[in-house]
């Protein structure tokens, strides 16, 4: 058998520079490989502009939490209006998420394992939201929910309140967060196909135990993922919420709009305070995300060697 | 069976797809036909007064030239940042990767106050530009500077996948025919990314068009000066001026809606280029 030249294996090899043994020395540089000089200066001016518009950002959140000392960023945080404030961040994070895991799980299903007409109409109206200005998005309810929107003077009739309440607040955050898990779902399940679903039904399986035993099995990874995501931000939202809060402290103040309060009152200790504690659900969110991608990749790797 | 399903034996349909629809249209599609309607009770000269203003017609400009400028930096530094973690390995490059979604994580607010402490003239980053007579907190350069941060992983993660999957035979075949890396990469690199790089650029713009809260805490909100469309309706909300935020909006929901036409049309256009290279 003939040995390989040095240039198959040199070819062959993405990405490394190629040593040889023989002489410890970097051999010269490939064809399709650019100069040493060349890629560390756009590595150094990539990570420059991370540096500068990302990592700088995110530690100053934390040293201007802390700059003014533990006692202070405690006490920002155990502050009453501070916990009702997570506390409704949380509730509303609650409802939301769980409402879009129902709604992209049935989008999914109808649109992965049936061929219908309209189809990609439906998949862009699902979209949608995240084409809408956080704004709008709040100002819809509004038109809506509001006084002067449609159902305004029947709401008040029976008095109820959704706009300037938890309720509108619930709305206007399950608005922004629609596509998330149906967006994750959708093409999962594409690929994943029907025939496991169809060997299930012709078994004599239901149409529930189909779903409980075959498809959810197979999409829990992606259903965590979506979930993970809308949850970061059903959490962060600020804009839409902020047009339907009404801002009433310690009754319809989400995290966000208290940083906002807080910030404008120049209390900006504690405004960092809460917003830390965002920023840490941010790393969090990202942190189970790479997770979660890294165990998809073995996860198609030992898929792959089967 | 009719025309509009084809058959299967899988259970469900009905049920998913009337939930799915019922849903949206309480959730998504009346809510926002409530803008359309409203606008609607307008005369168009009524709606046309609203919608040109000086003050109205000064934030479009100031939004659209913001988000284009920011879009515009995120492709180039996307690219760079796309090319340095497909095709080149340093110590911590995971960590890098997984931040560049920080963007998207980040609560709006909070990147909002960040980058206004950091650019304001007692600031890490301020203090270095005030004396070059630089001004960035406060000023419509603030809104380029949380405009890039918000669009930054859009080019990014649009690029990245279609960089993955260049062959490197490609490449190959060009340095055998004599090409040097520059001319590769302008010739036979940037025509493959090209798709992905324009959807990206789309993203980041109509992300940015629409932003809010990362803009406001920077922008300073002077009228005429550094007020972005977006704030100028929740002022006319704030005033009881119902039909003068709902005519605005109707103006951003038709822009965006034309965006988001674009982005599909872009994304077609990069599959069906990456399916014939």
């Amino acid at each position: 058998m003939v040995e390989p030249s040095p240039q198959y294996y040199y070819l062959r090899t993405t990405m490394s520079t190629i040593t040889f043994p023989a002489s410890g020395e970097t051999f010269r540089q490939r064809a399709t490989q650019e100069p040493a000089w060349v890629r560390r200066s756009l590595i150094g001016l990539a990570l420059a502009f991370l540096t500068l518009f990302l990592f700088i950002p995110l530690i100053s959140v934390f040293y201007e939490a802390f700059k003014k000392g533990a006692e202070v960023y405690f006490a920002a945080i155990t502050d009453p209006d501070a916990v009702s404030a997570i506390k409704l961040t949380l509730t509303v994070a609650a409802i939301a998420v769980p409402l879009n895991l129902v709604f992209g799980v049935a989008a999914a299903w109808a649109i992965a394992k049936f061929e219908f007409r309209g189809k990609n109409l439906l998949i862009t109206l699902i979209d949608l939201p995240f084409s809408v200005s956080p704004v709008v998005s709040g100002l819809i309810y509004v038109l809506v929910f509001g006084l002067q929107g449609w159902l305004g003077p029947w709401l008040a009739e029976h008095d109820m309140k959704i706009i300037f309440a938890v309720p509108g607040i619930v709305l206007a955050t399950v608005f922004v967060t629609v596509p998330f898990i149906a967006r994750e779902l959708i093409p999962l399940m594409q690929a994943q196909g029907t025939e496991e679903e169809e060997a299930a039904v012709v078994l004599g399986a239901s149409g529930w135990q189909t779903f409980y035993q075959i498809t959810l099995p197979n999409i829990k990874w992606g259903l965590l993922y979506g979930a993970i995501l809308c949850n970061a931000r059903a959490m962060g939202e600020f804009g839409a919420v902020s047009v339907v809060s009404g801002h009433i402290r310690g009754s319809t103040n989400t995290m966000p709009l208290h940083v906002e309060i807080l910030y404008n009152e120049y209390n900006f200790a504690a405004a960092f305070a809460v917003a830390s504690l965002l920023a840490l659900l941010a790393l969090v969110t990202l942190a189970l995300k790479t997770l979660i991608e890294f165990r998809n990749k073995q996860h198609q790797k030992s898929r792959g060697h089967e | 069976m009719n025309t509009f399903k084809q058959h299967s034996i899988l259970p469900g349909f009905n049920l998913a797809l009337g939930f799915t629809l019922l849903y949206l249209s309480l959730i998504v599609l009346i809510p926002l036909s409530a803008a359309f309607i409203r606008t609607a009770e307008l005369t168009w000269p009524e709606f046309w007064s609203i919608v040109t203003t000086p003050r109205v017609v000064a934030s479009y400009r100031l939004t659209f030239g913001a988000s284009f400028a920011a879009a515009c930096v995120n492709v180039v530094f996307g690219l760079l940042v796309a090319w340095v973690l497909v095709r080149y390995h340093f110590p911590g490059k995971k960590l890098v990767d997984a931040l560049v979604d920080l963007p998207f994580a980040l609560p709006t607010a909070v990147a909002g106050i960040a980058l206004t402490a950091l650019y304001a003239g007692n600031g890490w980053i301020g203090q270095f530009l005030e004396p070059l007579g630089i001004k960035v907190a406060f000023t419509p350069i603030g809104i380029f500077v949380a405009l890039t941060f918000i669009g930054l992983p859009f080019v990014v993660r649009t690029v990245q996948p279609v960089l993955e999957d260049i062959e490197s035979e490609l490449e190959e075949a060009a340095a055998t025919l004599g090409a040097n890396r520059w001319q590769t990469f302008t010739r036979v690199i940037f025509p493959a990314i090209f798709p992905a790089l324009m959807t990206g650029f789309a993203l980041a713009f109509a992300r940015a068009i629409g932003e809010y809260g990362s803009v406001i805490f920077i922008a300073g909100n002077m009228p005429m000066i550094s007020e972005i469309t977006p704030l100028l309706i929740v002022t006319k909300l704030e005033q009881y001026d119902y039909a003068g935020a709902t005519a605005l909006s109707v103006v951003m929901l038709v822009i965006s809606f034309i965006l988001l036409l674009i982005i599909n049309l872009l994304q077609w256009w990069s599959r069906r280029r990456s399916t014939i290279t």
